[in-house]
């Protein structure tokens, strides 16, 4: 249950924070909610990297779905070298799984005695 | 607390971020250019994304309706003229802002700010040709006139407004992928816009390349080489006019046979940027007299760079005083070339040579003082700081003299060895020049009399104005304000000791040539020569005259026509250059010489139909074998010339060749026998052959595989592109599509009761790579197609043609 409710949590308030503030503001959030929900550092982590794994996907894909991909197509051949719609959101949401992850395991430390 | 695993973690989440937010290890920072919320997603455009809007704001005088119709053409309707203005600039910022940027950066020699290092040649270029210089002349001259001034104010106004609401998440990709932001706008950066088209239009000068033509070239060999005379020039303004006596008279320095014209002194300068030398394009009008409808049309396609996204953003523009449609700049107020409710007008580069170099003698190193009139001159220092992203600042000490800032000395070389001369640069764009005034009275025009009240004020760059109007008035105007020369003036670099070879005057306004209903029925002009020998001034001899001759070719034969009949002519491909050079090449090729393989490209070069379609092989035969008729003719006599030196013009070789068949340069220098017509031409074709079967083997031998046309993006970055294009045409056809360069908005307004007008350009109303609306217009262009351009009227705001409204009211 802890488990869920962190991933909930981390994903809204990642979304909410990131209306007003910087995208790494999706670490500081990962951190504090780990830091509020006591849980084993590899379950902290996992909850934050699934959190955003889902949520950048998620968020990416919707857009990219709207744009029938169209910009995708263009700048994943700019930054992937690659023409790969698919592969540029599966990078966002890795490089926001990564971040959350960490961060939320750095939350967990600090409330692990 | 666990202190350690803390530690380690919290480094490596702190060292995730900063790596993912810089680009100190990645090219790129990623997370913050994928951030779903921030980065690039954000500029992926909803393929039904509503541009509704409902605005407010204080600068506003009164209420501004825009109906954006289903191609993103906004139709501005405003209650007072200045407000029109605000809107426009603040469309254009919404919807154009990062190339409004990047131009006017590059203008003012900032780009280094941008791009860094790589920036810095052509930063040191643009400040030393006077950019800035020249803006900040104009924009005083601008802000002098209170019409100008009030619509430059309100535009700025309406880019600023635009700027300050954006978000990080808003901002263009462009500003994301490079990591910037973007300044405020200013009339400034509107005066560095329009110094940047008269770069484009009016920089272009041969001095250095002729001076050194001139000196290695022996005085006949030279006038071969570069006549100023074209057999095929058909003028702007027809031949057999009769001119009065000219109010300026110049005469040539006494010296100028012995220290200029004679000069043999060699020159050793780097090969600077240069605009492109066929800034051309075509406008005509034929009158009612040769219509179907019997009203006059007009057509104008100025031939540009290609880019993306476009120069263009095709507007609207509705006042109680004036209502225009047409082509505008992001960048500056008013529509540049289109029509009115009374009239229409458009413009092709006039190009006369309007950009000299003086050799100043400085008194030592300092280059405090200056030998001027026999005495020494004070210096005048505009001390150029450059920023530099990712180093420091490059500051630049451009000296000023009588003639303008000296541009090249031993400090701006580039990377080759140069004398240790200075030489200043005369150029009119940095005259005072009222462009933005021009604009703004033809979108007010009636009739003749507006209109040539209103083009009297464009100077540099100085344009073929042509203009139509529905009174049946058609006319053009070789306008611009033109420094009068003496013949030679200029062509070479000229001693600036003293005043004797300053420019000793400008043509008179009313000394332009130009046509008002003439009795053919048509007028028109195409970059060629002005007026034949008998106007009074010199011309100066760099002009295509190819284009201009199939123009009024065709305008002469041409009688009830459509405004259908000028779309297929502003589309055609037919190459009058090649019906020219062709015959020559085929009376002349040994057949006997020639194998099989070789003979099966004569063969195409025989059958083919001289038009350059996109699927005909013959257009591609004839090109590379043009380029290796030039070679053979010409290589030996440029073997031991100066890398920096003026090639022959085409018109120069083929006039060369027709007048006289065994024309000097045929012969090749280096062998001891003498080489003929047909030798050179044999010779030609070998060698156009085996270049010819490389290319088919790359399956390039239809031509618009072998010219792949595109349409680069401001950055040249390859998926922001569009390469490839299925489009014929050429450098000498109407349809002058070439490279990276051709037609960059095609009109044709029939001046009916009900205005019928008609128009295209390759981009798109967007500038955002994310849009469906960033290159759509790109297929109908390729394709000769057109979109009717619709002047709304008040009451049609229910059309089916409008998808979106957006209000803008006062605050």
């Amino acid at each position: 249950m802890k488990f869920i409710v962190s991933i909930v949590l981390m994903a809204l308030l990642s979304v909410a924070a990131c209306l007003y503030f910087p995208w790494w503001t999706i670490a500081i959030v990962a951190f504090i909610v780990a830091s509020l929900i006591p849980q084993s550092p590899g379950k902290s982590f996992l909850a934050g990297f699934i959190a955003l794994l889902l949520l950048w996907g998620s968020l990416s894909w919707y857009i990219s779905n709207n744009n029938n991909h169209l910009l995708a197509h263009k700048v994943s051949m700019i930054i992937l070298k690659t023409d790969s719609p698919y592969l540029l959101i599966m990078s966002t949401a890795l490089i926001g799984a990564l971040v959350a992850g960490f961060a939320a395991l750095s939350g967990s430390y600090l409330r692990r005695k | 607390m666990k202190i350690l695993p803390l530690i380690i973690s919290a480094a490596v989440t702190t060292g995730l971020v900063v790596t993912l937010n810089t680009k100190l290890l990645l090219p790129a920072p990623l997370g913050k250019l994928l951030s779903p919320q921030h980065g690039i997603w954000q500029n992926a455009e909803n393929a039904t994304a509503d541009f509704k809007m409902d605005l407010s704001f204080p600068q506003l005088d009164g209420a501004v309706d825009v109906y954006l119709d289903d191609r993103l053409v906004p139709h501005v309707f405003a209650e007072e003229e200045n407000d029109v203005y605000f809107v426009q600039g603040y469309l254009h910022a919404k919807f154009r802002l990062w190339q409004m940027e990047l131009q006017t950066h590059a203008a003012a020699g900032r780009a280094s700010e941008i791009i860094g290092n790589k920036a810095l040649a052509h930063d040191r270029e643009f400040r030393r040709l006077g950019m800035g210089y020249a803006a900040e002349i104009s924009l005083k001259e601008m802000e002098n006139d209170p019409a100008t001034k009030a619509s430059c104010d309100a535009y700025t106004a309406g880019v600023n407004a635009w700027i300050s609401s954006l978000t990080e998440s808003q901002l263009p990709i462009e500003y994301k992928l490079i990591g910037y932001t973007p300044e405020p706008w200013s009339n400034l950066k509107t005066a560095l816009f329009l110094k940047y088209m008269s770069y484009d239009l009016a920089a272009h000068d041969d001095d250095i390349e002729m001076t050194n033509a001139k000196s290695y070239f022996s005085p006949v060999d030279f006038d071969l080489l570069y006549p100023s005379k074209q057999d095929s020039l058909d003028p702007i303004i027809p031949k057999g006019t009769v001119y009065p006596a000219p109010k300026v008279i110049v005469q040539a320095p006494a010296t100028a046979d012995s220290v200029y014209l004679q000069n043999k002194g060699l020159l050793v300068v780097m090969q600077e940027e240069k605009p492109d030398k066929e800034n051309g394009s075509n406008n005509w009008v034929a009158a009612g007299s040769k219509t179907k409808s019997g009203s006059p049309i007009l057509c104008n396609d100025p031939h540009l760079g290609l880019n993306l996204p476009s120069l263009w953003f095709e507007m609207q523009l509705s006042t109680p005083t004036f209502n225009a449609y047409g082509a505008t700049f992001p960048g500056a107020p008013s529509v540049i070339i289109g029509f009115n409710d009374s009239c229409a007008w458009g413009v092709t580069n006039g190009g006369r040579d309007v950009r000299d170099y003086y050799e100043i003698k400085f008194k030592d190193d300092s280059r405090t003082e200056y030998w001027f009139d026999s005495s020494w001159k004070k210096t005048e220092f505009r001390i150029e700081t450059i920023k530099v992203k990712d180093s420091a600042n490059y500051v630049d000490t451009v000296a000023y003299t009588v003639f303008g800032p000296v541009m090249y000395d031993k400090s701006f070389s580039g990377n080759r060895v140069v004398n240790n001369k200075y030489y200043a640069v005369r150029w009119k764009a940095h005259d005072p020049s009222k462009e933005l005034l021009a604009f703004n009275m033809l979108n007010h025009a009636k009739n003749y009399s507006d209109y040539l009240a209103a083009v009297t004020n464009m100077h540099t760059p100085g344009q073929n104005f042509a203009f139509a109007a529905k009174n049946g008035d058609i006319a053009m105007r070789t306008q611009g304000d033109w420094p009068a020369k003496w013949k030679g003036q200029g062509d070479f670099i000229m001693p600036g000791t003293d005043s004797s070879y300053m420019w000793q005057g400008m043509i008179p306004q009313d000394e332009n040539p130009f046509q008002y209903n003439p009795e053919r029925g048509f007028v028109s002009s195409a970059n060629q020569k002005p007026a034949d020998t008998s106007y009074p001034y010199y011309l100066g001899r760099d002009y295509p005259p190819y284009r201009g001759f199939i123009i009024n070719r065709k305008l002469s034969a041409m009688n009830g026509i459509t405004p259908k009949d000028m779309m297929a002519m502003q589309a055609s491909n037919y190459d009058v250059f090649a019906e020219m050079a062709r015959p020559i090449f085929l009376k002349n090729v040994n057949e006997a010489a020639l194998d099989a393989g070789e003979k099966k490209y004569l063969e195409i070069l025989k059958t083919w139909d001289l038009n350059n379609e996109l699927n005909a092989t013959g257009p591609t035969v004839f090109s590379v074998l043009w380029e290796s008729f030039e070679s053979s003719v010409f290589d030996d006599d440029f073997k031991k010339a100066p890398a920096v030196i003026q090639h022959p013009f085409e018109s120069s070789l083929l006039d060369g060749i027709l007048r006289d068949s065994s024309y000097k340069f045929l012969d090749n220098i280096e062998t001891p026998q003498k080489e003929t017509l047909a030798d050179d031409v044999t010779t030609a074709f070998k060698s156009a052959a085996a270049k010819l079967k490389t290319v088919e083997v790359e399956g390039r031998l239809p031509w618009a595989a072998y010219k792949a046309t595109r349409v680069n993006h401001l950055t040249k970055l390859e998926p922001f592109s569009r390469l490839n294009l299925p489009v014929g045409g050429g450098t000498h056809c109407i349809n002058a599509t070439k490279e990276n360069h051709g037609p960059s908005w095609r009109m044709i307004v029939s001046l009916t009761a009900q205005t019928e007008a008609y128009g295209v350009y390759p981009g798109g109303q967007s500038g955002n790579p994310g849009s469906r609306f960033y290159d759509n217009f790109i297929d109908q262009w390729a394709a000769g197609k057109y979109y009717a351009l619709w002047m709304m009227k008040k009451g049609e705001e229910n059309d089916n043609r409008i998808k979106w409204k957006m209000s803008f009211s006062k605050s």
